[in-house]
């Protein structure tokens, strides 16, 4: 009896051993990664299927924020050219709605500040595990989108980013369920206070049923385009091109 | 089904028919799946070793569990209590993540992998397993096989159930049909207690999930206190399957084997002739 118990034990010690390895080359081989892929598009399916489109992403009262809104990724954008537009309050920042549209926009700051805005305390959602609640002040992206007139061939809203990694420039995209939902911002104001450069000043995504990878900052341009494939390296942001992480960031 | 009837007397060394095959069935669906969500979800608590209670919960905030490492030494926090942990938590083979690589799939930091294994995974723990709770109901089994008797959860009966496995009997006669108090609590409590509490909280972290049934937030106190409680369920399960694992090798881990692959188990020999099957 204790010798076969011995031999079990030695068995699944082994077994652990040769499981390792095992594991990584199974992880890297391109089939099993193709056939995991598809769990992605199993999660949105699914929650599209059980959400409205239109479905608000929880908000929190003000007393319920966290005390110090943990800034991640990049804290402050390293181009000279950022720097002057920080040095002039983003006095000449520009946002341009361009691509597939019928009226393309290019909108000043101050131009942005005096359109109708919208206020929502939110919790935002780190991929790592972590949470931390605002209160967002932005003017709704719909309201955007619908002055420049989206073509009906629009398929995603792409959003340009100031920042980069190692001179690989951040991007970040959505579909036009989240781009036109209700809660979906570019926001200016962060608590009420002007938005902090390391969490984007002066302008960032707020797409608030998504995690916070999604949530591009120091954003300058939102492109619709039918197709992501030549955008990056065509999966949709700069994580998701780096790092192979989810485009679909619901889960 | 051989020797399926309570009434009959088993005979020591008879097989008789013990595992059906939807239990079967779920039970390597399930084992699969849950080994890979546990070391996925270890590699995914390592990119944030840290748990709260509540809505929101960021490196300033108070972290109620906490594993870490001060240059190369290991701990794991629980409240106010630190224990060193290095070598297993916190720093291991030169290396400081919370949960070392032998035990993470994959065994190097990566989060993205982790969740695309940790997220298909789900679906082959949840729906084998809501087909196999409606089966279990619609089909006695829940009935028949895993809610205790009355009698079976007297404090003596309880009791005695304990000595014998202290005494490491498990299964012994016309018993042997049957599953022993014991085992039929711990079944229950993964079974209907933590693996749908680890799903639940597993989609109460979800931000689209929030948003169409933002009654799970309320239910488990907010997103941050999910994620405790989804680490605390884990947990749970962990140790069953260690537990479990040391009474199929102490039960007699090849007859157990066989009942649980073909469900053909071989009731022991009398305990009094010294002999176990």
């Amino acid at each position: 009896m204790i010798g076969r118990r011995g031999l079990i034990g030695a068995g699944l010690t082994g077994g652990a051993g040769l499981l390792l390895p095992g594991c990584d080359r199974i992880n890297a081989s391109p089939a099993v990664r193709s056939v995991l892929a598809q769990g992605e598009r199993w999660s949105m399916g699914a929650q599209r299927l059980v959400s409205d489109r239109a479905a608000l992403a929880p908000e929190y009262a003000l007393a319920d924020r966290s005390p110090f809104f943990r800034p991640n990724g990049n804290r402050m954008p390293s181009s000279a050219d950022y720097a002057r537009h920080l040095e002039g309050g983003f006095a000449d920042w520009r946002l341009v709605v361009d691509g597939l549209v019928r009226r393309p926009l290019s909108l000043s700051m101050e131009h942005l500040r005096a359109l109708p805005r919208r206020s929502q305390v939110t919790r935002h959602d780190c991929v790592e595990g972590w949470s931390a609640i605002g209160q967002w002040i932005g003017v709704p992206l719909r309201l955007l989108l619908n002055a420049a007139g989206v073509s009906s061939r629009a398929v995603y809203a792409v959003f340009h980013c100031a920042d980069d990694f190692r001179g690989v420039p951040y991007y970040e995209s959505v579909d036009m369920v989240d781009a036109f939902h209700p809660q979906t911002m570019l926001a200016y104001g962060l608590n009420g206070r002007p938005l902090p450069v390391a969490n984007g000043a002066p302008l960032r995504l707020r797409v608030e049923r998504q995690l916070g990878y999604k949530q591009a900052k120091y954003v300058h341009r939102v492109e619709l385009v039918e197709t992501l494939a030549n955008i990056g390296a065509g999966r949709g942001g700069y994580w998701e091109d780096v790092a192979d992480y989810q485009w679909y960031a619901g889960i | 089904m051989t020797g399926n009837t309570p009434e009959a007397a088993a005979a020591a060394g008879e097989l008789v028919y013990r595992q059906r095959l939807p239990v079967r069935l779920w039970h390597w669906a399930n084992a699969v799946s849950v080994v890979v969500l546990l070391m996925s979800g270890l590699m995914i608590f390592n990119a944030h070793p840290r748990l709260y209670w509540g809505g929101y919960g960021a490196n300033w905030d108070h972290a109620w569990l906490q594993i870490g490492a001060r240059g190369t030494s290991g701990f794991l926090r629980v409240g106010p209590v630190e224990i060193p942990t290095t070598g297993l938590l916190g720093y291991a083979n030169g290396q400081g993540y919370a949960f070392p690589s032998w035990a993470t799939i994959p065994s190097s930091y990566n989060l993205a992998d982790a969740r695309t294994w940790h997220f298909f995974f789900a679906w082959g723990l949840v729906l084998p397993g809501v087909a196999y709770w409606i089966w279990s109901v619609a089909r006695g089994h829940l009935r028949r096989d895993l809610l205790p008797s009355r009698a079976e959860v007297r404090p003596r009966a309880l009791w005695r159930d304990v000595k014998r496995h202290a005494q490491l009997r498990f299964h012994e006669g016309d018993d042997a049909r049957r599953y022993n108090v014991l085992q039929k609590l711990s079944y229950l409590l993964v079974i209907f207690g933590a693996l749908p509490l680890a799903a639940l909280t597993g989609m109460t972290m979800s931000p689209g999930l929030n948003a169409a049934w933002p009654w799970l937030l309320d239910l488990f106190g907010g997103r941050q206190s999910a994620r405790s409680l989804h680490f605390i369920a884990a947990s749970v399960i962990a140790a069953f399957i260690l537990v479990h694992l040391l009474m199929v090798v102490l039960a007699g881990p090849w007859n157990e084997l066989r009942s649980i692959l073909t469900g053909w188990y071989r009731v022991p020999r009398d305990p009094d002739t010294g002999e176990r099957a």
